[in-house]
């Protein structure tokens, strides 16, 4: 009776599921794979190595602190980094002298201790990084209707994130002539900016790294558009996962470990096991 | 429950023996996983992952525990407090990395368990309890890993619950109001998020009883083993202590290699990117995935397009998900071939092998992939078959199937002989060692 059933049941789906896909056939048969203008002129991020790649990835903080110079003239001015607080940049190698001055550069949200009237106040290192804009309606508003995302996790939110954040930054160039001519409709729209790395093409993010030495760096080291976006993909890499490096110091040492007690425990199962066939 | 030559359990030191008068729970543990336990002396690495199923929730647990403790389960806060134990709870993110991917190894390992249960028939009598109460785990567990996806409240968390429980919609009637009464709103928001953290919370403990008596039922038949033929004698079975608990041990450090790599060098391999981004109710993701578990599931969903003369093809859907894994409720009154084991089974084991291993596979990576052509299409003759396969297939071919020779005893498929052999009647050769109803004799 079971079986009955279930050869009953079993066919009923296996047909209802053909049926689908008979029609699914016939269509697809008509219109052929699916196609659009990002399908064919979306490109993949370009490739990018950084110090914090692979099992052995750490930080280098010299890097880290050019990409945090970068952020602070260029990003900050419409980017959010609402996780990461000044004290957490003792971490990228700056002192405790360095990250108060550099907390007090910026100006936070405050009260005044004597009316209780908001105001701002110079930043201290207990402080997170203080928002570009009051609210999202401020920030549409100033940027064509979209909203810059936060930066804080950048790199682990989106598909090989520093690579995506390099690409970005240096992918900005003119609409080819063969995507006007394949789809004419689907020329830039006023206000946003082609990009191929982006996953719809068009971005509403302004260049923001157009010049060499926009930037001048700390450590004299050149700083051309691609050495900025690199160093700020690298900071930002940083931002999204600041254990990174303890991670995979903390992997070896742990591995070792279990290697040799797997070793021990082998032993352990050869010599229980000796005289008994299996 | 065992057989008559199990070791006894003989408390030597007083307080043992005393302990052993008022609560016998050392003699339970000898008895469960120690020495009183007798187990098919021919079990391959295969029979490791109860074992590491079982270690897996252990793990969860402590894991789970830990993160409670500095999560918040408020729509507002719930994404940042995570970013708080990933950053400031001291080793926060081992703690956190260890559970999200603990999960998926927990499925990892369960998934081997369950294959190894289809392949060695281990649901067939007289174990089919240990197999129904295990397709009850299993439910469990995806219900429990949904709920807990959900918890980090990023885009992939809320858009996740939003399929998910959009399922019960389709359900004629009832569906719409009964969706809104498990979401609590018309949207996941808050009232959904603190249920399923709750619901999280406890489901790991239910589980844990199920396992119990999935253990339970376990010891009274005793362990199955790749030949599929009962146990006969002593020299079949070795005690459980300390033959596999050493195996198993040598089992374990192989998987927490793994295990640990996943969680030092490549936390974020199987997880979504989105799902770094806060929840938004006003931004749909290109792409609604899944964790990887339930890709196989997500496709057979996906795979009914067109309606089927009355019912809704959300409503097929539905019911071809939810009766995929229901199916495997049937299977010991299903397949009904004396013989267990793949290795004596030659038309079963062609299905298995180049049939459903290849189907769930291929379900999984369509199930993974955007919902368009052609990973719809070849999801659509994937669907087909699985349910082919258990449903049409397995009665038909356990049933016009010839199997081959089989060893008298466990015994003999160990050393290739068996003194004790004897000719089973009404059989030829020393092949009928599954046919007969070969129970073990229980003990007083």
């Amino acid at each position: 009776m079971v079986r009955i059933f279930g050869i009953l049941a079993g066919l009923f789906f296996a047909v209802a599921v053909m049926w689908s896909f008979v029609v699914g056939a016939i269509n697809f048969a008509g219109e052929g794979m699916p196609h659009s203008v990002e399908r064919s002129f979306y490109k993949h991020p370009k490739e990018l190595s950084l110090a914090s790649d692979g099992v052995f990835g750490n930080f280098d903080k010299q890097q880290l602190q050019r990409g945090f110079q970068v952020y602070k003239e260029v990003c900050s001015a419409c980017h959010s980094m609402r996780l990461v607080a000044f004290r957490d940049l003792r971490e990228i190698g700056y002192n405790e002298a360095e990250v108060k001055a550099i907390a007090k550069g910026f100006q936070v949200p405050g009260v005044d201790p004597n009316t209780g009237e908001v105001n701002t106040r110079p930043g201290l290192a207990t402080d997170y990084f203080p928002k570009p804009f009051a609210n999202d309606i401020a920030a549409r508003a100033a940027n064509n209707n979209a909203v810059p995302p936060d930066l804080s996790r950048m790199t682990k939110a989106r598909d090989d994130g520093p690579a995506y954040v390099y690409s970005l930054l240096t992918g900005y160039q003119t609409q080819p002539a063969a995507l006007l001519k394949q789809y004419p409709d689907a020329k830039t729209p006023t206000g946003l900016h082609y990009n191929p790395y982006f996953p719809n093409l068009n971005l509403a993010m302004t260049p923001p790294l157009t010049s060499d030495g926009q930037v001048t760096f700390g450590d004299g080291t050149k700083s051309t558009v691609s050495q900025m976006a690199k160093d700020v993909a690298a900071f930002l890499v940083w931002t999204a996962e600041p254990k990174l490096a303890k991670r995979n110091q903390t992997g070896w040492p742990v591995l070792l470990f279990l290697v040799v007690l797997t070793g021990l425990a082998y032993m352990a199962y050869q010599n229980v096991w000796r005289d008994k066939k299996h | 429950m065992s057989f008559p030559w199990a070791n006894h359990y003989q408390p030597k030191a007083p307080l043992m023996r005393w302990l052993d008068e008022k609560l016998p729970l050392p003699r339970f543990v000898y008895n469960a996983v120690g020495a009183g336990y007798p187990v098919p002396r021919n079990l391959n690495y295969f029979w490791n992952f109860g074992v590491l199923a079982g270690f897996m929730l252990v793990v969860q647990i402590l894991t789970g525990v830990i993160l409670a403790m500095h999560y918040a389960a408020n729509a507002g806060v719930a994404f940042d407090s995570t970013e708080h134990i990933m950053r400031d709870v001291n080793w926060g993110w081992l703690i956190r990395y260890g559970h999200a991917n603990g999960a998926s190894m927990f499925f990892v390992v369960v998934y081997i368990h369950i294959f190894r249960g289809l392949y060695f028939s281990s649901y067939k009598a007289p174990r089919e309890m240990i197999w129904l109460l295990g397709v009850v785990i299993y439910l469990l567990m995806m219900a429990t890993g949904f709920m807990g996806y959900v918890l980090p409240w990023g885009q992939m968390s809320f858009w996740g619950a939003k399929v998910i429980t959009g399922l019960f919609s389709a359900i004629p009637l009832v569906g719409e109001p009964l969706q809104q009464w498990l979401l609590g709103g018309f949207s996941p928001d808050n009232a959904a998020l603190n249920r399923f953290f709750s619901l999280h919370f406890l489901l790991p403990f239910v589980i844990a009883g199920v396992i119990i008596l999935h253990i339970w039922a376990l010891h009274i038949p005793g362990s199955s083993n790749p030949t599929g033929v009962e146990i006969k004698s002593e020299s079949d079975t070795v005690p459980f202590h300390p033959y596999y608990t050493s195996k198993d041990g040598f089992g374990l450090g192989v998987f927490l290699i793994l295990f640990a790599f996943m969680v030092f060098f490549a936390p974020n391999w199987l997880g979504h990117p989105d799902n770094y981004i806060p929840a938004n109710p006003l931004s749909t993701p290109a792409h609604i995935v899944p964790e990887w578990y339930y890709w196989p599931f997500y496709a057979i969903l996906r795979s009914f397009t067109s309606d089927f003369f009355f019912v809704p093809a959300k409503l097929m859907g539905v019911l071809a998900m939810f009766g995929a894994i229901l199916l495997l409720f049937f299977l010991p009154w299903l397949d009904t071939s004396p013989v267990r084991s793949g290795k004596y089974r030659p038309l079963f084991r062609k299905f298995f092998w180049f049939g459903l291993i290849p189907t769930v596979l291929i379900l999984g990576y369509c199930g993974g992939s955007p919902a368009e052509e052609p990973y719809v299409l070849v999801a659509q003759l994937a669907t087909a078959y699985y349910f082919l396969h258990f449903l049409v297939i397995l009665p038909i071919v356990s049933s016009i199937e010839r199997p081959e020779p089989m060893p008298y005893s466990i015994t003999e498929a160990v050393l290739g002989r068996d003194d004790k052999a004897v000719l089973a009647p009404g059989s030829s050769g020393g092949s009928s060692g599954a046919f007969g109803s070969a129970h073990p004799v229980p003990a007083a």
